[in-house]
């Protein structure tokens, strides 16, 4: 992660220059698009089960085969990459915006009682990793993609409020919010027009990375039966299907895990480049 | 430093003691009536009151967890509703799983990550530091659950060298044994490795342009000995305590690691008591595994305070 607060990017330096931000945007961007292509069109309906045509092979037919019901796995596929998505996007906006919103404040409230409450509850948080939140969560309410989502994002909470407290505070350390001080700016002023602008880059840098741990989580927990329930298609729980008919058709086991990977391998490629692009000294640094 | 320990340990504390608390109101005061959870919807309202009773459920809720709090540290962690058997006893039991698991993957993920780390830094910038750090976005890419599916694949239903799953406890002896948890264990060591490469290689990257590698150069040391006497001694500590603050992730793993490979360990034992509604089991290993995690991070805590005495200022 970039130390420093975000740096602007430059005038005239292209984002195109980055290879890990037009290979990781690449990926993002198909996978986005076969999101979006399955809320209205799928080669078959992804939750229509075909018993006499259950665990095929790929064919022109059914490009990835078909699962133990017959389901269509490209199909499934693509529903699944919506549902992956749509988790991340809605833990990931929940972290940055309670995390964002508890790291101005208790940056804005440097070393008082406040700061330093907010801090502690962060550490605190963290002795919950995501699984474990869920375990929880569903132990009290059942399973459920909901109650996944609320468990990936208090996991992403502190994540976003310590990081935006220490690029906070080096923002209110700099001049020119002592001139906007000075001024007669309120602190609430200084941190909208100054410190959320100036900390915007490693916002959302993060948020890519926790984009694909988010993905990851998910995953993780639909294939325990904790995220998304069927019939549902969900990347984890193909999984958590196909490892029974793993001797019969072993390529059930490997299109779901594979789609996991790419798309966490594009996120992660994302917010590197988005990363080099944002503060150049990292990327100097790194070479 | 007597004061940095002291105030780190109160710190521990309070966070042990919100940990249980929070844990406490989410699994036995929000769901109303934890009996009512445990025995399902088709319990009748004669059983509830029975295991209500049985379980000391009926009696005012900071009566139980003081009462619980007491069990935890004295070690009782009362009977598991499921398997009519000490807590202590069952969680005892499935740490022979879990515990070797754990080291076996923090060993497995550090003996290929740190000397992947080490080529990569020492010869940035060529195709050895290239094909590491793309073989390392692979690994934090690749879940480790669907890994650990593709090694069952590979070398248990194909080549048949190691079990699919289960483990025949560590009275069939050692090799049965850690033959069991070899494959889960490099599932679960396949993220740690290549976060461990990367932060080697930063960790060495730096070290690399400290003013003692001169020196031992100027003395005549070969860039070898240079390397594995100064350089990698002293890039191992923060390498130490980042694997310690990953050991969240190893938790996390555990749970999902085990049910891959049908491991009777704690993180299976967690997903069967949730399935069970075995909400008292679930709430010692909650609090068990979130108490692992927090000290954990204490102790990284007091390694950096004692490897940079500015920290303990702090």
């Amino acid at each position: 992660m970039a130390g420093g607060v975000a740096a602007a990017p430059r005038a005239g330096r292209s984002p195109w220059r980055h290879p890990s931000f037009v290979i990781g945007g690449a990926i993002v961007g198909c996978i986005v698009v076969v999101a979006l292509v399955s809320l209205v069109w799928t080669p078959w309906p992804a939750t229509k089960m075909n018993i006499p045509h259950k665990l095929l092979g790929p064919s022109a037919e059914h490009w990835l085969g078909t699962d133990h019901f017959g389901r269509d796995v490209a199909s499934m596929l693509m529903v699944g990459a919506r549902n992956s998505l749509a988790v991340g996007f809605v833990a990931v906006g929940i972290g940055m915006l309670f995390g964002v919103t508890l790291g101005t404040l208790s940056a804005a409230k440097s070393g008082t009682w406040l700061d330093e409450a907010i801090m502690r509850s962060a550490d605190f948080t963290f002795a919950f990793p995501a699984v474990l939140s869920a375990v929880m969560i569903t132990a009290l309410l059942g399973p459920g993609v909901v109650n996944a989502i609320i468990a990936i994002g208090i996991y992403n909470i502190p994540v976003f409020a310590r990081l935006t407290r220490s690029g906070a505070l080096q923002v209110w350390a700099k001049d020119f919010t002592l001139a906007a001080r000075a001024a007669g700016k309120t602190t609430v002023q200084i941190t909208l027009r100054h410190v959320i602008p100036n900390i915007g880059g490693l916002i959302i840098v993060q948020g890519t990375v926790q984009f694909a741990t988010a993905i990851l989580a998910e995953a993780g927990l639909s294939y325990l039966g904790l995220g998304t329930q069927p019939p549902n298609p969900s990347w984890g729980r193909m999984l958590f299907e196909a490892q029974t008919y793993m001797q019969r058709q072993p390529l059930l086991a490997v299109f779901p895990g594979l789609s996991i990977a790419l798309a966490v391998l594009g996120c992660n490629l994302l917010g590197d480049g988005l990363r080099d692009i944002f503060d150049p000294r990292v990327a100097r640094s790194r070479a | 430093m007597p004061a940095f320990v002291l105030r780190r340990v109160l710190g521990l504390l309070a966070t042990l003691a919100a940990t249980a608390l929070i844990v406490f109101i989410v699994l036995e005061i929000l769901p109303g009536d934890p009996a009512a959870v445990m025995m399902g919807v088709n319990a009748t309202p004669e059983t509830i009151a029975a295991v209500r009773l049985e379980y000391g459920l009926d009696q005012p809720a900071a009566v139980r967890f003081v009462h619980w709090i007491g069990g935890l540290l004295r070690g009782d962690l009362g009977n598991s509703y499921t398997y009519k058997v000490p807590i202590s006893g069952l969680i005892a039991e499935r740490a022979q799983v879990t515990l070797p698991l754990a080291v076996m993957a923090v060993l497995t993920a550090s003996s290929i990550g740190i000397p992947l780390g080490v080529v990569a830094a020492a010869r940035a910038n060529t195709r050895w530091d290239a094909a590491v750090m793309a073989l390392s976005q692979i690994g934090l890419a690749v879940p480790n659950f669907w890994f650990g599916i593709l090694l069952v694949l590979t070398f248990a239903v194909t080549l048949g060298w190691f079990p699919s799953g289960g483990f025949p406890g560590w009275g069939a002896g050692l090799w049965p044994g850690v033959q069991a948890l070899l494959l889960p264990a490099l599932a679960l060591a396949l993220p740690q490795g290549a976060i461990i490469a990367r932060l080697t290689r930063s960790a060495v990257l730096e070290a690399l342009q400290e003013d003692y590698v001169r020196t031992a150069r100027a003395k005549g040391l070969t860039w070898r000995q240079t390397l594995t006497r100064h350089v990698v001694r002293n890039a191992m500590p923060p390498v130490v305590t980042i694997l310690g603050l990953q050991f969240s992730v190893l938790v996390a793993g555990a749970i999902i690691i085990e049910n891959v490979f049908s491991l009777p360990g704690l993180g299976r034992l967690m997903f069967q008591s949730i399935a069970q509604h075995d909400i008292i089991v679930v709430k010692d290993l909650v609090v068990l595994f979130a108490g692992l995690v927090v000290t954990m991070n204490f102790i990284v805590d007091l390694a950096y305070g004692w490897i940079d005495p500015r920290l303990r200022k702090t």
